[in-house]
């Protein structure tokens, strides 16, 4: 049976809903009819398709990574290469997708949430293409650990705003950018960055993304002569890459598909954003998802030391894919993220982000587990140059 | 048949004065939930309609700073959904009670568990922000053999449509939210702010109270002209957390006596 989600209210089986104050329901309701209306107009695709092969620089390579294969000695590996994309990672597919739709809604002011910085940077980006008034809500603790990315945003004409709320981390920001988005309602866009939030939010931040998959399939079959991959894997914060690689092949069942959290330092610790391996189902940000919480359904902080991670909860649709078992999640550790991080570099010299780091040392497992003759895929979602100096200062602490 | 909180606050409505509903929250007082009938006590004390008692939670996006602020404090005091439940079993009071809590922690206690739990004691009211409409059912399938009322929310930007499909049908009381903006958000209000209210509180069968950065006697008296109320929460919660007891009864009688 061919998959089709979300159902007409958006849900994603259990999963997803609109749990957002009265004031934002108005909101959400005109953006999901705006939404279709775009959805269903070549205009708007048209133009969006242009702005990624152009502007993004699309498509991005589907490389065959021979040198990792070799050294696994498992499954041929592909890197679907997401971290060639103007400003670094995926996050722009998406920031471009919805600064065209608040265009088209004839918004003024754009607005979103950042952790690390990567999806602030991608919707100032997006904003100052389009002369549109930006502003980004970043917690004040990483407005400290990502200055360079603050930086950025402002360079780019946005106004970074340090939220200095609740634990001053990535989910009190969405608090500050969902407030800021009630209070300024009439003519502001809130952009999510992930596949997160009340519909249409998780559908629509998964079908910008799904250009990811989409092209994955295609470049694939161009060099197999028409097969499919046997699995596709991809690293899982809030997970819009990961959606974005996974739903394209979702009815293809041949195609498994894995998830690697931030297991922070450690399951046994308190120090994770294992959501899936340690989290249940609660009500976020909007939407109905499994999320890391206390007994009482106080929101846990998160911890990775990937910022793009470190957020406890996971979109509505991977915890439907979860629930049925279309797709397997399992995390990984700061440590093992960090060998991921320095194998890829040396084997390939490609330096990825943190937040791909994951993917890689989940890729290892997996792929170790299959034959030579099957195949692949990983989203390399990001680089890290921006993540360099982190590290950097990691290995000297611990004279590495 | 027309719940006790309907009745009660229609009751007030008919007699000619306005309703005035103070909002506290659970566990932000020096005893911690220890001292929560003591500050129900003293809002019954200055003549309020109803209480609405606040629960606790980590990420309330519907409130401003003062409320967040007094949410973790009551937090760090180890307050929680469970033991506020279990104090409010053990005494009823002299007025109705209506419980404000975000969703999260109502689907982690258990909708249906909570709603028997809460048959027996005062809570005759539930406000949930982060409920909408479409998903009311959630809640409201176990409340029709309840006298608890779910009550709704119309904001600013809630259309002329939507208003009717939300207060059709709705018991207890029209929680009509003044601003687009968080609890507690003073300043200007909008022009067509009483024009709104009026027409809200036309459309209606039960009373229509005003809440969000209501905190002067002005605002009083400008909500009474035009709906049947106000609720007041961050100005009551901040000067009960800083001491001004005699600062704050002052206020919920002067709420309380307006005569329309």
């Amino acid at each position: 049976m061919t998959y089709q989600k979300p159902d007409a209210q958006g849900f994603f089986g259990r999963f997803g809903g609109q749990f957002v104050p009265e004031t934002l329901m108005t909101a959400v309701l005109e953006l999901d009819q705006a939404y279709r209306e775009a959805k269903a107009d070549p205009a708007f695709q048209a133009q969006l398709n242009d702005l990624l092969r152009n502007y993004v620089g699309r498509e991005t390579p589907l490389y065959y990574a021979e040198r990792l294969s070799q050294h696994i000695g498992g499954a041929q590996i592909y890197l679907k290469r997401e971290d060639l994309n103007h400003t670094g990672a995926h996050k722009i597919n998406n920031a471009l997708g919805q600064v065209l739709l608040a265009q088209r809604m004839g918004k003024k002011k754009i607005i979103a949430e950042t952790g690390a910085g990567q999806h602030g940077v991608a919707t100032a980006t997006a904003a100052a293409l389009f002369d549109m008034d930006c502003t980004i809500y970043m917690g004040e603790e990483d407005v400290k650990r990502q200055a360079l990315n603050v930086f950025r945003m402002e360079l780019l004409g946005a106004k970074v705003f340090s939220v200095k709320d609740g634990s001053r981390v990535l989910k009190d920001a969405v608090n500050a950018a969902l407030r800021a988005w009630v209070a300024g309602i009439e003519d502001t866009h809130y952009i999510m960055g992930s596949a997160l939030g009340p519909a249409p939010f998780p559908e629509m931040v998964r079908d910008f993304q799904s250009v990811i998959g989409s092209e994955a399939k295609r470049q694939f079959a161009e060099i197999s002569g028409g097969k499919l991959p046997d699995a596709v894997l991809a690293c899982i914060g809030g997970g819009s890459n990961a959606i974005g690689m996974f739903y394209p092949f979702v009815n293809d069942e041949s195609v498994a598909m894995y998830g690697a959290e931030a297991a922070g330092l450690g399951l046994d610790t308190e120090q994770h954003a294992a959501t899936f391996a340690k989290g249940r189902p609660g009500i976020l940000h909007g939407s109905l998802m499994d999320v890391l919480q206390d007994a009482h359904g106080q929101i846990m902080e998160a911890f990775s030391i990937s910022a793009g991670l470190d957020y406890p909860g996971v979109g509505p649709e991977h915890c439907h894919f979860n629930e049925i078992g279309r797709a397997t999640y399992d995390s990984i550790t700061d440590q093992e993220a960090l060998e991921g991080f320095k194998l890829l570099s040396r084997l390939e010299g490609i330096i990825p982000a943190l937040e791909s780091s994951h993917a890689i040392a989940l890729c290892q497992k997996v792929a170790a587990g299959m034959s030579p003759d099957q195949s692949l895929i990983v989203c390399l979602s990001g680089r890290g140059d921006k993540d360099v100096m982190q590290v950097k200062e990691r290995f000297e602490a611990e004279g590495a | 048949m027309l719940k006790s909180l309907s009745k009660h606050l229609q009751a007030i409505k008919e007699s000619g004065r306005g309703i005035f509903v103070p909002y506290i929250m659970a566990g932000d007082h020096q005893q911690g939930l220890d001292g929560l009938f003591e500050t129900i006590a003293l809002m019954e004390g200055a003549g309020a309609s109803a209480v609405e008692v606040g629960i606790p939670w980590s990420d309330p996006v519907a409130d401003g700073p003062v409320i967040e602020l007094a949410g973790q404090r009551s937090l760090a005091r180890g307050v929680n959904l469970r033991a506020i439940v279990e104090k409010l079993q053990e005494q009823q009071t002299g007025l109705p009670l209506v419980m404000m809590t975000y969703m999260n922690p109502v689907y982690q206690y258990g909708i249906e568990a909570l709603i028997e739990d809460l048959a027996g004691t005062s809570v005759k009211g539930l406000i949930i922000p982060d409920l909408p409409y479409e998903h009311q059912d959630m809640v409201k399938a176990y409340l029709a053999d309840s006298d608890i009322a779910l009550v709704p929310l119309v904001s600013l930007t809630t259309g002329l449509e939507r208003q009717r499909l939300l207060v059709e049908g709705a018991e207890g009381f029209v929680y009509a939210v003044a601003i687009n903006g968080v609890t507690g958000k003073s300043g200007s209000y909008r022009d067509d702010l009483d024009k709104h209210l009026a027409r809200l509180t036309q459309l209606a069968d039960i009373p229509v109270l005003t809440g969000f950065g209501v905190s002067t006697a002005e605002d009083i008296e400008r909500f009474n002209r035009v709906s049947d109320g106000v609720i007041v929460g961050s100005k009551i919660v901040r000067d009960l957390h800083e001491g001004r007891v005699q600062e704050v009864t002052d206020f919920v009688a002067l709420g309380s006596q307006v005569k329309k």
